[in-house]
């Protein structure tokens, strides 16, 4: 398996002076290909930094890392924000999709920046709807979906670039429960069926368990790391 | 990248009606007063420039006081006939000298009687200020020598006396003068300067003297400069000869006035060219207000949109795109708006014009002058919020609320 994500002593320090603060204090960790990770820890621990690093919208302050054996560091801001574009996929805890736009338009908007044609768009968007369930809800707006249905449309956007890796920040943070595990359920299957790695960050247990590595952080560094042999498989 | 920019800029604006309408209201205005005042001015130009120039080109027309409102004292002496001959035979450049005196008359024909104006002239009267017949003819030269008993008269004259009937030929009396009807004047309508033509009634010079005025005045002298010689100094030629002939001393003011119909000409579209300026000016400062109404509106939005922009950078939009994106919104809206902006003073200048009867022109160059303004103001008030936008912290934009 190649290694898609490899990060070494990632330091990421806000303000400076008396004021700075060590969100990360030297992180090692790695995401194989078609890993499913769930980073777990308590809320200010920096695993949002650290997604904000892994993503691309953020840099380190120190350390290295690489995608897929490139180092991130080194590129422009631009050549980053062509990367997030070409390989990863982001679901953000508040679903952060464009309002009054509908769900097809939200999903084509990453393939539109991609330069796609008016039918790739509307092809490869329906198709994500598809994967995630949504094919009816394809013209309505965000404000005319329930939460489970604007994160499953989120997902869909992440999707819709077949990217390498999706990056999920608490996708379950704004849900109840019963959406939750419709949410994780679909995440395992587009991880276990379409091979696509993921990184969550969550707090509970039960999403974790959906995982098959846990890693756990506290105060800006890795606590442990933890290889799962019975995460949960979903009947389908 | 250029495409996805304009059709995300599209979407938004489409997205957005009212606060679209409401970004480009102060464009809409802006070009709209501005081209309207433009053609407005320009039309009125025109009009004051066929007025004149329907008096004649190159007209010189002398008479005796000295300027308007001097009540009191004693009135000037008119001219006499030895006055004109010298004027004729000592001023180079002239093509007419025609003189004039005139009369209050009220003209009867059977029943009918009207009050009008006398003048009594030599052909060149007509010649000089471009007076054409409706029917018959000018005087003969046996007629101007002999002051036979014949008149041509006005539109107004003919109406009031006549109504359908034939006139040529017949003999209306003029106080106590009967004279023969040898022509009818076109008519010219009312809305120039001086006297109006349609109402008078023209007879040549001696039969006026002799029968009418009873004395040798000559009024006025109208002349009509060639075109090769400059009016001014033939002006200031006669204004010396006169004054010779007047025996008025160094220092004393003229006591008759020379109006140059060209001078009035270019002083009144000079005045109509400086005052289509002048508002075109003003409206110009609200085309500006309008981009700096842009420039608000679109920073507002900027703030409002904040997470849209942080979502659209963190599904991979380069900040060129973003930037991009909210330039071309600038610009498509200030240039929709100088579009209806020209659509509307299109209509504004064509309604106001046909309201109080100016003639209609579009000032197509200034139209497009503006309308490319407008664009530039999309650019250069656009350029700032755009650039806020793309420089937003994609992190930061994401948590803003
Ligand atoms: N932009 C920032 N400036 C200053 N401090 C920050 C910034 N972002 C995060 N932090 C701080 O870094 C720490 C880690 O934050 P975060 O990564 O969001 O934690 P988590 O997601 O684990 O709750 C927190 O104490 C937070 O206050
Ligand atoms: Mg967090």
């Amino acid at each position: 398996m190649t290694r898609l994500i490899e990060v070494r002593g990632l330091t990421k320090v806000f303000g400076s002076g008396p004021n700075a603060f060590k969100a990360l204090r030297g992180v090692d960790f790695d995401v194989e290909s078609g890993d499913f990770v769930a980073v777990m820890g308590s809320s200010g621990s920096g695993k949002s930094t650290m997604m904000n690093i892994l993503g691309c919208l953020d840099t380190p302050s120190t350390g290295s890392y690489r995608f897929l054996g490139h180092p991130v560091e080194r590129l422009t801001q631009d050549q980053r924000a062509l990367l997030r574009r070409r390989y990863i996929g982001f679901v953000f805890q508040g679903f952060n999709l464009l309002a009054r736009t509908s769900a097809l338009e939200n999903v084509e908007l990453p393939l539109l920046y991609r330069g796609e044609s008016r039918a790739a768009r509307h092809k490869g968007a329906m198709a994500a709807l598809d994967r995630v369930g949504l094919t009816a809800w394809a013209k309505h707006t965000p404000s005319e979906l329930s939460g489970g249905q604007q994160q499953r449309v989120a997902i869909a956007r992440a999707l819709v670039t077949e990217p390498q890796v999706l990056l999920a920040d608490e996708p379950t943070g704004n849900l109840d429960s019963e959406r939750s595990v419709e949410i994780m359920q679909l995440l395992s299957a587009l991880n276990r069926d379409g091979g696509i790695s993921i990184v969550m960050v969550t707090h509970e247990a039960e999403m974790a368990a959906y995982a098959h590595t846990i890693v756990r952080f506290k105060d800006g560094l890795v606590l442990a790391i933890e290889q799962r042999e019975e995460s949960i498989r979903v009947r389908n | 990248m250029f495409g996805t920019s304009l059709l995300l800029a599209l979407k938004e604006i489409r997205r957005h009606k009212l606060r679209s309408f409401l970004t480009t209201l102060g464009i809409i205005i802006g070009v709209a007063s501005v081209v309207t005042m433009v053609s407005l001015g320009n039309g009125a130009t025109q009009s004051v420039q066929e007025q004149v120039s329907s008096l004649g080109t190159n007209l010189l027309t002398i008479r005796p006081g000295s300027g308007f409102g001097r009540g009191g004292g004693a009135r000037p002496a008119f001219f006499d006939l030895d006055d004109v001959e010298a004027v004729r035979t000592q001023i180079a450049g002239l093509r007419i000298v025609a003189p004039q005196t005139s009369a209050q008359a009220t003209a009867i024909y059977e029943a009918q009687n009207w009050s009008t104006t006398v003048a009594g002239t030599t052909n060149g009267y007509f010649h000089a200020s471009n007076l054409e017949l409706a029917a018959g003819r000018i005087f003969s030269d046996a007629e101007l020598a002999a002051g036979k008993s014949v008149c041509v008269i006005g539109e107004t004259v003919r109406a009031n006396l006549f109504r359908n009937a034939e006139s040529l030929g017949k003999s209306l009396r003029l106080n106590d003068v009967s004279c023969r009807i040898i022509g009818v004047l076109e008519k010219r309508g009312q809305g120039g300067f001086g006297q109006d033509t349609d109402d008078q009634v023209v007879m040549p010079l001696k039969t006026a003297m002799r029968r009418l005025t009873g004395n040798q005045d000559v009024q006025t002298i109208l002349i009509a400069v060639d075109q090769q010689f400059d009016s001014a100094a033939i002006g200031d030629a006669i204004t010396s000869l006169l004054r010779e002939r007047r025996h008025l001393r160094h220092g004393m003011e003229d006591d008759f006035r020379i109006f140059d119909s060209k001078q009035l000409s270019d002083t009144l579209s000079g005045t109509t060219r400086t005052l289509t300026m002048f508002l075109g000016a003003v409206a110009a400062v609200s085309l500006v207000v309008g981009g700096i109404g842009i420039m608000n509106i679109m920073l507002v939005s900027v703030t409002e949109r904040t997470r849209e922009i942080g979502i659209r950078l963190a599904i991979g939009a380069v900040r060129r795109e973003v930037l991009m994106q909210f330039l071309i919104e600038a610009v498509t809206l200030s240039a929709i708006g100088g579009l209806i902006g020209l659509v509307v003073s299109f209509v504004a200048t064509l309604l106001i014009a046909m309201a109080v009867d100016l003639p209609f022109t579009f000032d197509f160059g200034i139209a497009a002058l503006a309308f490319v303004f407008s664009a530039l103001v999309g650019i250069l008030f656009g350029y700032v919020p755009a650039k806020r936008a793309a420089s937003l912290n994609p992190i930061e934009a994401l948590r803003h609320e």
